[in-house]
């Protein structure tokens, strides 16, 4: 590992790096948000990883599946996420086939917690996790970078989130129908993207009702107007 | 505890605040490229190790043997990438024959990945996984931290920029193999060309669900040539001043030459031992 040009000598001789990301790391500046609405949960995502200045990837997925209606929105660096992750899918796979029937989403977002507050001085993760199940419907859960857990009606974040709190806010309705929530994440979405360097691709949304999930895909050579997949 | 011992690191640190320089790791600038196609996949790289400003050797393997059916191109530091290769191709190996299954791309990725997470980015591996398994044909990228990705073509290393350039532009869907191997090969000629840390020939490895075959040396645009002048110096260039021969019978004037006894052996010094 290379260090930077000036160094300082704490006073118990130890070189302390504050930098989160260390050098080269792969980066997922990024624009994510779940919303709730009548049917179940919603979540969103931008598509661009960054290693420094350069686009890494321009179509990632960071919508990831944990369980049959559980995903989370990954924010931070991508191989901190995307181990967390990895290990949450198969505790609840364990807990699946343990208990004989599926974990909430509750449950999904306390193993994340765990994970997530255990390994805070190791970790740069910035986690939402969204969820349906049959008793609670859908939920929004977020995790930010101490390892703290917020049961929200919906949730933004990574580094395009600030220029979209007072979109999200004045727009946000309590019970939308599912055609206008994933109007309201697109739209939102766009907002961040346009305004937030790191941030851009396409646009990946993931629908989770009693009837599963359900993939889109809109991609900016039609200014996000078409639904792919 | 297994694993690195970092005090030499603590060490480089504090005399790095005093204003030491540090020592450089060795590491291989780089083309590595993949991309998918109708029927398998390609992978290649060009072929030029680098040590700082120096080229180490003007025509290295970078692509590595995992199992038969999957294979792996190489950028970052060269101890590492060849090592870590080839611990996980045995690990792999272990694993396909307690499993009586055909190793999985996605098991050698998971395998990379976790390995690498584990050492939080200190071994510099920057890896191009590619094969077919029973599941299908598969690419992915795996970065030294951990992370990974999975496209339909990619490039990394120092030359990524310049390889990303010639698929970005000439990449369509439905390539035949003839098409992806030329796109490839081409990726890699553009680090070649443009890269300073990258050049030398272009490795490249076609996988189908049949065979693999690996194409050393696919391109060789860097052929050595015969000079066109010799550049000796003609007998008799440098003067001589002087001459003086020296004769076997005299070599005790210059030397001291001890006769050994018949059957006696050679030996050194007794060595000192604490009674």
């Amino acid at each position: 590992m290379e260090f930077g040009t000036s160094g300082v000598l704490s006073e118990d001789g130890i070189h302390v790096d504050m930098d989160r990301l260390k050098k080269g790391e792969v980066n997922l500046g990024t624009s994510i948000m779940a919303v709730t609405f009548k049917d179940g949960v919603i979540l969103g995502a931008d598509s661009r990883t960054t290693t420094g200045a350069y686009i890494a990837n321009r179509v990632t997925d960071k919508l990831t599946q944990v369980h049959d209606t559980i995903w989370c929105c990954r924010s931070g660096s991508a191989a901190d996420t995307q181990a967390v992750a990895d290990i949450v899918q198969y505790q609840l796979g364990l807990y699946h086939m343990v208990n004989g029937r599926p974990p909430t989403t509750q449950i999904a977002a306390a193993v994340f917690q765990e994970i997530a507050y255990a390994n805070k001085d190791r970790l740069t993760a910035g986690l939402i996790i969204a969820g349906w199940d049959a008793r609670h419907g859908g939920q929004v859960y977020n995790i930010p970078l101490g390892g703290s857990l917020h049961k929200q009606p919906y949730s933004i974040g990574g580094s395009g989130s600030t220029y979209i709190y007072g979109y999200c806010d004045a727009n946000w309705k309590e019970g939308m129908e599912e055609a206008e929530a994933v109007a309201f994440v697109k739209e939102a979405l766009k907002e961040a993207i346009k305004w937030d360097g790191s941030s851009g691709g396409v646009i990946r949304m993931v629908v989770l009702t009693e009837k599963g999930a359900d993939r889109h895909l809109y991609l900016p050579d039609s200014d996000y107007k078409v639904r792919h997949q | 505890m297994p694993g690195f011992d970092f005090s030499n690191y603590n060490r480089n640190a504090a005399l790095h605040a005093r204003g030491v320089p540090l020592p450089k790791a060795t590491s291989t600038g780089t083309t590595i490229v993949g991309c998918i196609y109708d029927g398998g996949v390609v992978i290649a790289a060009d072929t030029r190790a680098t040590s700082g400003p120096i080229v180490a050797d003007k025509n290295c393997e970078k692509l590595h043997f995992i199992a038969p059916n999957i294979w792996c191109a190489g950028a970052g530091t060269a101890a590492d990438t060849e090592f870590t290769t080839a611990l996980i191709s045995s690990q792999l190996e272990l694993h396909s024959l307690s499993t009586g299954r055909k190793p999985r791309v996605v098991t050698c990725m998971t395998m990379l990945k976790q390995h690498l997470f584990r050492y939080q980015g200190h071994i510099g591996a920057y890896l191009v996984v590619a094969g077919v398994d029973p599941t299908g044909t598969h690419l992915f990228t795996v970065h030294a931290h951990g992370s990974t990705d999975k496209l339909p073509y990619v490039t990394m290393g120092s030359g990524s920029l310049a390889a990303m350039s010639v698929f970005e532009t000439q990449w369509k869907p439905q390539l035949n193999k003839e098409e992806a191997m030329k796109l490839c090969s081409q990726a890699i000629e553009a680090g070649i060309w443009n890269d300073l840390g990258s050049g030398s020939n272009v490795d490249l490895a076609v996988i189908t669900p049949e065979k693999t075959t690996l194409h050393r040396g696919f391109v060789k645009p860097n052929e050595r040539t015969q000079k066109l002048k010799s550049y000796k110096f003609k007998r008799g260039t440098t003067a001589v001043l002087n001459e003086k021969v020296i004769k076997k019978e005299e070599m005790g004037n210059y030397i001291s030459v001890v006769e050994l006894a018949e059957e006696t052996p050679a030996s050194g010094d007794k060595m000192e031992v604490d009674t």
